[in-house]
Protein backbone atom coordinates (compact mmCIF):
# COMPACT_ATOMS: atom_id res chain seq x y z
CA UNK A 1 0.00 0.00 0.00
CA UNK A 2 1.41 3.01 -1.23
CA UNK A 3 -0.54 6.93 -0.54
CA UNK A 4 0.30 9.77 -2.43
CA UNK A 5 0.95 12.79 -0.96
CA UNK A 6 0.08 15.82 -3.30
CA UNK A 7 2.45 18.75 -3.44
CA UNK A 8 2.12 22.25 -4.98
CA UNK A 9 4.29 25.07 -4.88
CA UNK A 10 3.69 26.99 -1.42
CA UNK A 11 2.21 23.84 -0.02
CA UNK A 12 3.30 23.23 3.83
CA UNK A 13 1.87 20.71 5.90
CA UNK A 14 3.50 17.91 2.92
CA UNK A 15 6.14 16.97 5.42
CA UNK A 16 3.96 16.76 8.53
CA UNK A 17 1.30 14.63 6.57
CA UNK A 18 4.32 12.34 5.51
CA UNK A 19 5.62 12.20 8.53
CA UNK A 20 2.51 10.30 10.64
CA UNK A 21 1.99 8.36 7.74
CA UNK A 22 5.47 7.03 7.70
CA UNK A 23 6.89 7.28 11.39
CA UNK A 24 3.83 7.03 13.46
CA UNK A 25 1.64 4.55 11.37
CA UNK A 26 4.09 2.85 9.44
CA UNK A 27 2.93 2.80 5.79
CA UNK A 28 4.32 3.80 2.66
CA UNK A 29 3.76 7.11 1.48
CA UNK A 30 5.47 9.23 -1.24
CA UNK A 31 5.57 12.99 -1.92
CA UNK A 32 4.23 13.47 -5.19
CA UNK A 33 5.22 16.81 -7.26
CA UNK A 34 2.01 18.21 -9.31
CA UNK A 35 3.58 17.78 -12.81
CA UNK A 36 3.36 14.08 -11.88
CA UNK A 37 0.00 13.27 -14.13
CA UNK A 38 -0.61 9.89 -13.17
CA UNK A 39 -1.26 8.00 -9.92
CA UNK A 40 -2.66 5.09 -10.99
CA UNK A 41 -0.39 3.06 -9.09
CA UNK A 42 -1.03 4.49 -5.38
CA UNK A 43 -3.69 3.81 -3.53
CA UNK A 44 -5.12 6.55 -2.12
CA UNK A 45 -3.94 10.13 -1.79
CA UNK A 46 -3.87 13.31 0.78
CA UNK A 47 -4.02 16.88 -0.35
CA UNK A 48 -1.87 18.88 2.44
CA UNK A 49 -2.10 22.38 3.39
CA UNK A 50 -0.31 25.35 3.03
CA UNK A 51 -0.92 28.04 0.11
CA UNK A 52 -0.64 26.82 -2.51
CA UNK A 53 0.39 29.39 -5.29
CA UNK A 54 -0.10 32.15 -2.53
CA UNK A 55 -3.89 32.04 -2.48
CA UNK A 56 -3.99 33.88 -5.52
CA UNK A 57 -7.19 34.33 -7.12
CA UNK A 58 -8.87 32.56 -4.11
CA UNK A 59 -7.70 29.72 -2.19
CA UNK A 60 -6.91 26.33 -3.68
CA UNK A 61 -8.02 27.94 -7.23
CA UNK A 62 -4.73 27.85 -9.43
CA UNK A 63 -3.95 24.54 -7.59
CA UNK A 64 -7.17 22.80 -8.69
CA UNK A 65 -6.58 23.69 -12.18
CA UNK A 66 -2.84 21.87 -12.40
CA UNK A 67 -2.80 19.00 -14.23
CA UNK A 68 -2.20 16.44 -11.60
CA UNK A 69 -5.94 17.40 -10.62
CA UNK A 70 -7.23 15.17 -13.78
CA UNK A 71 -5.23 11.84 -12.31
CA UNK A 72 -7.11 13.11 -8.75
CA UNK A 73 -10.34 12.60 -10.58
CA UNK A 74 -9.72 9.77 -12.26
CA UNK A 75 -8.43 8.45 -8.45
CA UNK A 76 -11.61 9.63 -7.34
CA UNK A 77 -13.65 8.05 -9.89
CA UNK A 78 -12.26 4.68 -9.73
CA UNK A 79 -13.37 5.25 -5.79
CA UNK A 80 -9.67 5.24 -4.02
CA UNK A 81 -10.04 7.28 -0.95
CA UNK A 82 -9.06 10.97 -0.93
CA UNK A 83 -8.64 13.48 1.52
CA UNK A 84 -7.72 17.14 1.13
CA UNK A 85 -6.46 18.93 4.54
CA UNK A 86 -6.95 22.68 4.67
CA UNK A 87 -6.14 24.35 1.56
CA UNK A 88 -6.47 20.95 0.36
CA UNK A 89 -10.47 21.29 1.23
CA UNK A 90 -10.25 24.23 -0.59
CA UNK A 91 -8.75 22.53 -3.54
CA UNK A 92 -10.94 19.87 -3.71
CA UNK A 93 -14.30 22.58 -3.62
CA UNK A 94 -12.38 24.31 -6.42
CA UNK A 95 -12.29 21.57 -8.06
CA UNK A 96 -15.53 20.26 -8.08
CA UNK A 97 -14.84 17.12 -6.42
CA UNK A 98 -16.65 18.44 -3.35
CA UNK A 99 -19.77 20.67 -3.35
CA UNK A 100 -19.76 24.18 -1.74
CA UNK A 101 -16.93 26.39 -1.00
CA UNK A 102 -14.45 28.26 1.57
CA UNK A 103 -14.36 31.88 1.94
CA UNK A 104 -13.37 34.57 3.94
CA UNK A 105 -14.08 33.75 7.95
CA UNK A 106 -16.78 35.73 9.10
CA UNK A 107 -14.11 37.51 11.45
CA UNK A 108 -11.62 37.93 8.47
CA UNK A 109 -8.42 37.25 10.43
CA UNK A 110 -5.76 34.10 10.21
CA UNK A 111 -7.55 31.85 13.13
CA UNK A 112 -4.46 29.29 14.59
CA UNK A 113 -6.40 27.48 17.29
CA UNK A 114 -7.92 24.48 18.71
CA UNK A 115 -11.43 23.09 17.84
CA UNK A 116 -13.62 20.43 19.06
CA UNK A 117 -15.38 18.57 16.12
CA UNK A 118 -18.30 16.15 16.63
CA UNK A 119 -18.08 12.71 13.97
CA UNK A 120 -21.86 13.24 12.15
CA UNK A 121 -21.16 9.77 10.34
CA UNK A 122 -18.94 6.48 10.93
CA UNK A 123 -19.98 5.50 7.22
CA UNK A 124 -16.81 6.89 5.22
CA UNK A 125 -13.24 5.27 4.80
CA UNK A 126 -12.27 8.41 7.09
CA UNK A 127 -14.38 8.02 10.05
CA UNK A 128 -14.79 4.11 10.40
CA UNK A 129 -12.49 4.19 13.59
CA UNK A 130 -14.61 6.31 15.48
CA UNK A 131 -18.20 6.76 17.01
CA UNK A 132 -21.00 8.79 15.35
CA UNK A 133 -21.42 11.38 18.10
CA UNK A 134 -18.20 11.25 18.86
CA UNK A 135 -16.37 14.86 19.70
CA UNK A 136 -12.60 15.07 19.33
CA UNK A 137 -10.16 18.09 19.32
CA UNK A 138 -8.29 18.83 16.59
CA UNK A 139 -6.61 22.51 15.61
CA UNK A 140 -7.33 24.74 12.84
CA UNK A 141 -5.45 27.06 10.82
CA UNK A 142 -6.82 29.14 8.24
CA UNK A 143 -8.38 32.47 6.90
CA UNK A 144 -10.66 31.22 3.88
CA UNK A 145 -12.60 28.20 6.12
CA UNK A 146 -16.51 29.93 5.90
CA UNK A 147 -18.15 26.95 4.34
CA UNK A 148 -20.86 27.88 2.16
CA UNK A 149 -22.72 26.64 -0.19
CA UNK A 150 -26.72 26.88 -1.44
CA UNK A 151 -29.60 25.85 0.21
CA UNK A 152 -30.23 23.07 -2.08
CA UNK A 153 -27.10 21.90 -1.53
CA UNK A 154 -27.24 22.05 1.70
CA UNK A 155 -30.09 20.10 1.91
CA UNK A 156 -28.38 17.16 -0.24
CA UNK A 157 -25.15 16.84 2.12
CA UNK A 158 -27.39 16.78 5.01
CA UNK A 159 -29.96 14.09 3.35
CA UNK A 160 -26.88 11.58 1.88
CA UNK A 161 -25.14 12.06 4.90
CA UNK A 162 -22.34 13.92 3.71
CA UNK A 163 -21.23 16.25 6.25
CA UNK A 164 -18.95 13.98 8.26
CA UNK A 165 -17.48 16.74 11.12
CA UNK A 166 -19.11 20.04 12.50
CA UNK A 167 -17.80 22.89 15.19
CA UNK A 168 -19.39 21.99 18.37
CA UNK A 169 -18.43 23.27 22.30
CA UNK A 170 -16.35 20.39 24.18
CA UNK A 171 -19.74 19.17 25.35
CA UNK A 172 -20.73 18.35 21.28
CA UNK A 173 -23.43 21.24 21.29
CA UNK A 174 -23.58 23.08 17.67
CA UNK A 175 -23.30 26.78 18.78
CA UNK A 176 -22.05 29.80 16.95
CA UNK A 177 -19.36 30.54 19.64
CA UNK A 178 -18.04 26.82 18.87
CA UNK A 179 -18.26 28.05 14.96
CA UNK A 180 -14.85 30.17 14.39
CA UNK A 181 -15.34 30.80 10.92
CA UNK A 182 -18.71 31.41 10.18
CA UNK A 183 -19.64 27.85 8.40
CA UNK A 184 -22.49 27.11 7.53
CA UNK A 185 -24.34 24.99 9.93
CA UNK A 186 -21.42 25.07 11.53
CA UNK A 187 -19.56 22.46 8.55
CA UNK A 188 -15.97 21.81 8.87
CA UNK A 189 -15.77 17.93 6.58
CA UNK A 190 -17.56 16.72 4.21
CA UNK A 191 -17.18 14.09 1.49
CA UNK A 192 -18.57 13.29 -2.09
CA UNK A 193 -21.73 11.40 -2.90
CA UNK A 194 -19.62 8.26 -3.21
CA UNK A 195 -17.91 9.20 0.38
CA UNK A 196 -14.66 8.68 -1.14
CA UNK A 197 -13.15 12.27 -1.27
CA UNK A 198 -13.07 13.84 2.23
CA UNK A 199 -11.94 17.46 2.51
CA UNK A 200 -12.06 19.12 6.04
CA UNK A 201 -10.32 22.24 7.42
CA UNK A 202 -8.88 21.31 10.55
CA UNK A 203 -5.63 19.38 10.45
CA UNK A 204 -5.72 15.66 11.76
CA UNK A 205 -1.61 15.71 11.39
CA UNK A 206 -1.34 18.18 14.05
CA UNK A 207 -3.42 16.22 16.46
CA UNK A 208 -2.09 12.71 15.66
CA UNK A 209 0.50 11.79 18.45
CA UNK A 210 0.47 12.68 22.34
CA UNK A 211 3.34 15.08 22.96
CA UNK A 212 1.05 17.04 20.32
CA UNK A 213 -1.97 17.03 22.91
CA UNK A 214 -4.15 14.53 21.37
CA UNK A 215 -4.27 11.65 18.51
CA UNK A 216 -7.98 12.37 17.47
CA UNK A 217 -6.76 13.30 14.02
CA UNK A 218 -4.80 9.68 14.01
CA UNK A 219 -7.78 8.14 13.82
CA UNK A 220 -8.91 9.43 10.60
CA UNK A 221 -5.44 8.47 9.20
CA UNK A 222 -6.46 5.18 10.32
CA UNK A 223 -9.70 4.40 8.66
CA UNK A 224 -8.11 5.05 5.28
CA UNK A 225 -5.62 2.59 5.84
CA UNK A 226 -8.35 0.34 7.13
CA UNK A 227 -10.52 0.91 3.68
CA UNK A 228 -7.75 0.33 1.73
CA UNK A 229 -6.22 -3.03 3.47
CA UNK A 230 -9.83 -3.99 3.10
CA UNK B 1 -6.88 42.94 -33.48
CA UNK B 2 -5.85 44.04 -29.65
CA UNK B 3 -8.65 43.87 -27.34
CA UNK B 4 -8.41 44.53 -23.64
CA UNK B 5 -11.14 42.74 -21.25
CA UNK B 6 -11.82 44.39 -17.74
CA UNK B 7 -13.27 41.36 -15.75
CA UNK B 8 -14.72 42.26 -12.72
CA UNK B 9 -15.59 39.31 -9.82
CA UNK B 10 -18.30 40.53 -7.63
CA UNK B 11 -19.79 38.45 -4.62
CA UNK B 12 -23.22 36.88 -5.49
CA UNK B 13 -25.74 38.75 -3.49
CA UNK B 14 -26.90 38.17 0.49
CA UNK B 15 -23.08 36.52 0.85
CA UNK B 16 -20.97 38.07 3.27
CA UNK B 17 -18.50 40.40 2.60
CA UNK B 18 -16.28 40.42 5.76
CA UNK B 19 -13.77 42.68 4.11
CA UNK B 20 -16.41 45.16 2.79
CA UNK B 21 -17.61 44.94 6.16
CA UNK B 22 -14.62 46.23 8.00
CA UNK B 23 -14.17 48.57 6.05
CA UNK B 24 -17.84 50.36 6.65
CA UNK B 25 -16.83 50.02 10.23
CA UNK B 26 -13.72 51.89 9.64
CA UNK B 27 -15.35 54.57 7.60
CA UNK B 28 -17.83 55.29 10.28
CA UNK B 29 -14.58 55.50 12.98
CA UNK B 30 -13.85 58.19 10.31
CA UNK B 31 -17.34 60.56 10.74
CA UNK B 32 -18.57 58.90 7.11
CA UNK B 33 -21.99 56.56 7.27
CA UNK B 34 -22.39 54.39 4.59
CA UNK B 35 -25.04 52.24 3.82
CA UNK B 36 -23.17 49.32 2.40
CA UNK B 37 -19.58 48.96 0.90
CA UNK B 38 -18.74 45.73 -1.03
CA UNK B 39 -15.72 44.68 -2.29
CA UNK B 40 -14.67 43.37 -5.70
CA UNK B 41 -11.85 42.06 -7.69
CA UNK B 42 -10.69 43.36 -11.28
CA UNK B 43 -8.58 41.84 -13.63
CA UNK B 44 -7.59 43.38 -16.90
CA UNK B 45 -6.91 40.92 -19.59
CA UNK B 46 -5.20 41.37 -22.99
CA UNK B 47 -6.22 39.17 -25.89
CA UNK B 48 -5.27 39.17 -29.59
CA UNK B 49 -8.37 37.71 -31.74
CA UNK B 50 -9.94 38.14 -35.38
CA UNK B 51 -12.84 39.91 -33.96
CA UNK B 52 -14.71 41.55 -30.83
CA UNK B 53 -17.13 38.53 -30.85
CA UNK B 54 -14.57 35.86 -30.59
CA UNK B 55 -12.46 37.98 -27.75
CA UNK B 56 -15.52 38.22 -25.44
CA UNK B 57 -15.86 34.50 -26.09
CA UNK B 58 -12.64 33.58 -25.13
CA UNK B 59 -12.80 35.79 -21.87
CA UNK B 60 -16.16 34.73 -21.03
CA UNK B 61 -14.59 31.42 -20.83
CA UNK B 62 -11.93 32.57 -18.73
CA UNK B 63 -14.19 33.82 -16.45
CA UNK B 64 -16.16 30.37 -15.94
CA UNK B 65 -13.07 28.14 -15.89
CA UNK B 66 -10.64 30.13 -13.93
CA UNK B 67 -11.30 33.82 -12.58
CA UNK B 68 -14.88 33.21 -11.18
CA UNK B 69 -16.40 30.55 -9.16
CA UNK B 70 -19.86 29.98 -9.93
CA UNK B 71 -20.83 28.96 -6.67
CA UNK B 72 -19.97 31.99 -4.99
CA UNK B 73 -19.27 34.67 -7.71
CA UNK B 74 -20.96 37.00 -10.41
CA UNK B 75 -19.06 38.66 -13.31
CA UNK B 76 -19.12 41.03 -15.76
CA UNK B 77 -16.43 42.08 -18.89
CA UNK B 78 -15.99 44.92 -20.41
CA UNK B 79 -13.97 44.69 -23.57
CA UNK B 80 -12.31 47.50 -25.42
CA UNK B 81 -10.18 47.49 -28.35
CA UNK B 82 -6.63 48.83 -27.83
CA UNK B 83 -3.43 49.67 -30.18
Amino acid sequence: MTIAIIQFGGSNCDLDVLHVLQEVLNVDAELVWYKDNNLDHYDGAIIPGGFSYGDYLRSGAIASRTPIMDSIKRMADSEKPIMGICNGFQILTESGLLDGALTTNEYPKFKCEWSYLRVETTDTPFTSRFNKGDVIRVPIAHKDGNFYSDEPTLTKLDDNQQVVFRYVDKNGQITDEANPNGSHENIAGIVNEKKNVMGLMPHPERASESILGTTDGLRMFQSMIDHISK
Amino acid sequence: MHYCAEVTIELKSGMLDPEGMTIKRALGHLGYQTTNVSTAKKYLIEVDEESRDIAEQKVDEMCQKLIANPIIHNYTIELRETQ
